[in-house]
């Protein structure tokens, strides 16, 4: 077993290597992703503050979730491995074919290490910026609160290494979608924008109507953002914790099982124009 | 003037016929653009919805800052590709060829690509709007809507003027910074919302260093007829939007120095 998990360790560490140079990036990136936050989190308590209508969400769990979220942004599926697909725009696709390895699970391990050291070089820095400088300059209000128990930092834990999983396997989705047309801008844009208001990054999905909340419960973005973020909040515990973390730990196999299919078939009618 | 303008529409009218070439990749980048934007409106809904008012503002009136909002967003954007290529156009030592040509780069730039898929926020943002006034105007509401469109252009030259000084930048590192994000986007978000809701310290950003407050929200505040609950007289709501073209002239008074400044790679 671990000799054939080799290549793909290998893969992932090679490409979590490189995605560590790119440390500036995610810095810069942060002063925008805070500004959002507070645009979000200030609209969201304004609302609680007009309204006789109790939150689902306290004000101390909004805060939790909204700086989770933007915590977590790396996650989301903006985008496609860009070493993969410019791999398959070119060509060089045939060369991954040739090696003695899984091209679904090569595949796999490179974006998982380009997703999760993307998000962890913005995740780090976001959480000591709101959990600890905010409360320290006087931002008591709007800091991001320590997980409510030892149990709920716990289930925190394995939901975000689920949601890393599982984030990869929406982008291999998207990935294979690649071998089927040439210009992906329509997929690369629909993409990204469902999966912003079903993972909760746009509005914490609590705060849904109720009607809707059957199906927000059991699709499969939801354990990007929002079945983490809860966990960390305490506002999802005991079986209603147990349940959202099983249908995440679902999808994961379901969405793999389903980018492998389609791999293999696109692999199938795959044509490498010379040159 | 005049010359510049005719100029200017040739190139717009260039840059359409070439994008209409590809017609449904044309229709597929208007209606995606306009589906991924109106997303952001169903946020505003969906608060609405749970919560029924937002600090004595309805969700009609909010329509106004949010259609408002995006209109001037997606005005600057549909003219800002252009700048938007700087840092390519630098690097590749494009911007040697717009020098050579006698027009000025801002001209040229401003006509470079007019990526009409653009509008599609733009048609979101005026359907939002235009069903904020109708029910407003059943309600007996009476807006005034040359202030609206003045808003509009105020706020569209202020976006445009953030994403000239995006260019400007990149004159010096090469790359757009991310950072300018906070103020374009971010801008959009938060003017999407009446002022009032967020907290002195932080509307202060929006006040100084990105003046949406003067430009969009309290000429929109003016043309509702409401008193400013941040008490500006409303007088000032009808004049404010200026700043928005004076913003623009200064980001394009910092572009043309830091072309000046500038050494071509050598290519």
């Amino acid at each position: 077993m671990t000799q054939r998990a080799g290549p793909y360790r290998a893969q992932f560490d090679s490409r979590a290597r490189q995605e560590l140079q790119y440390r500036a990036a995610a810095l810069a990136g942060l002063f925008t992703q805070v500004v959002f936050g507070f645009i979000i989190l200030m609209t969201l308590l304004a609302f609680y503050g007009s309204s006789e209508v109790p939150s689902p969400l306290t004000a101390v769990q909004t805060a939790a979730y909204v700086w989770m979220a933007q915590a977590l942004l790396g996650l989301m599926p903006w985008n496609v491995d860009p070493i993969a697909q410019e791999r398959i725009r070119t060509g060089a696709v045939a060369l991954d074919l040739l090696r003695p390895v899984g091209l679904y699970g090569y595949w796999y391990a490179g974006a998982l290490a380009w997703r999760t050291v993307r998000t962890a070089l913005r995740f780090v820095p976001m959480l000591l910026l709101a959990g600890v400088v905010f409360p320290y300059i006087g931002l008591q209000t709007y800091a991001l609160p320590a997980p409510v128990s030892a149990t709920a930092g716990a289930w925190f834990v394995c939901a975000l290494v689920l949601s890393a999983l599982l984030s990869t396997a929406v982008t291999m989705l998207m990935q294979v979608a690649m071998m089927w047309t040439v210009s992906p801008d329509g997929v690369l844009r629909i993409v990204p924008a469902v999966a912003i208001v079903l993972s909760g990054g746009l509005v914490p999905l609590p705060l849904f109507p109720e009607w809707l909340q059957p199906f927000l419960e059991v699709q499969p973005l939801r354990g990007l953002i929002d079945t983490p973020t809860r966990l960390y909040s305490g506002d999802l515990v005991g079986a209603a914790a147990a349940s959202a973390l099983m249908w995440s730990a679902g999808w994961v196999v379901v969405l793999v099982g389903l980018g492998r299919l389609a791999l293999s078939r696109g692999v199938r009618r795959l044509v490498v124009a010379g040159g | 003037m005049a010359d510049a303008l005719r100029l200017w529409l040739r190139f717009a009218s260039i840059s359409f016929r070439s994008q209409l070439q590809y017609r449904v990749s044309f229709v597929v980048g208007i209606v995606g653009g306009f589906l991924v934007t109106a997303i952001e409106f169903v946020a505003v809904w969906t608060l609405f919805d749970r919560f029924g008012g937002l600090e004595g503002w309805t969700l009609h009136e909010v329509a106004i800052f949010y259609g408002v909002a995006h209109m001037a967003l997606a005005s600057a954007d549909l003219l800002s590709t252009g700048f938007d290529h700087a840092g390519e156009l630098i690097r590749s030592g494009g911007l040697d060829r717009l020098l050579l040509r006698p027009r000025s780069t801002v001209l040229q730039l401003l006509g470079h690509e007019f990526a009409l898929r653009r509008l599609g926020r733009f048609a979101q943002g005026s359907i939002i709007l235009a069903w904020g006034a109708t029910r407003l105007g059943q309600a007996g509401m009476r807006l005034d809507y040359p202030l609206l469109a003045a808003a509009v252009f105020g706020g569209g030259c202020l976006f445009l003027a953030l994403f000239v000084l995006r260019g400007t930048l990149s004159i010096w590192t090469v790359q757009a910074l991310e950072v300018v994000n906070a103020a374009t986007y971010g801008g959009v978000t938060a003017a999407q919302y009446p002022m009032t809701i967020y907290e002195a310290w932080f509307r202060r950003f929006f006040t100084f260093m990105v003046p949406l407050l003067a430009v969009t929200y309290l000429p929109v505040v003016a043309a509702l007829g409401r008193p400013d609950p941040l008490g500006f007289p409303m007088w000032l709501g009808r004049y404010t939007w200026l700043i928005g073209p004076a913003c623009l002239g200064g980001a394009i008074v910092i572009w043309n120095l830091g072309v000046r400044h500038y050494t071509s790679t050598g290519s």
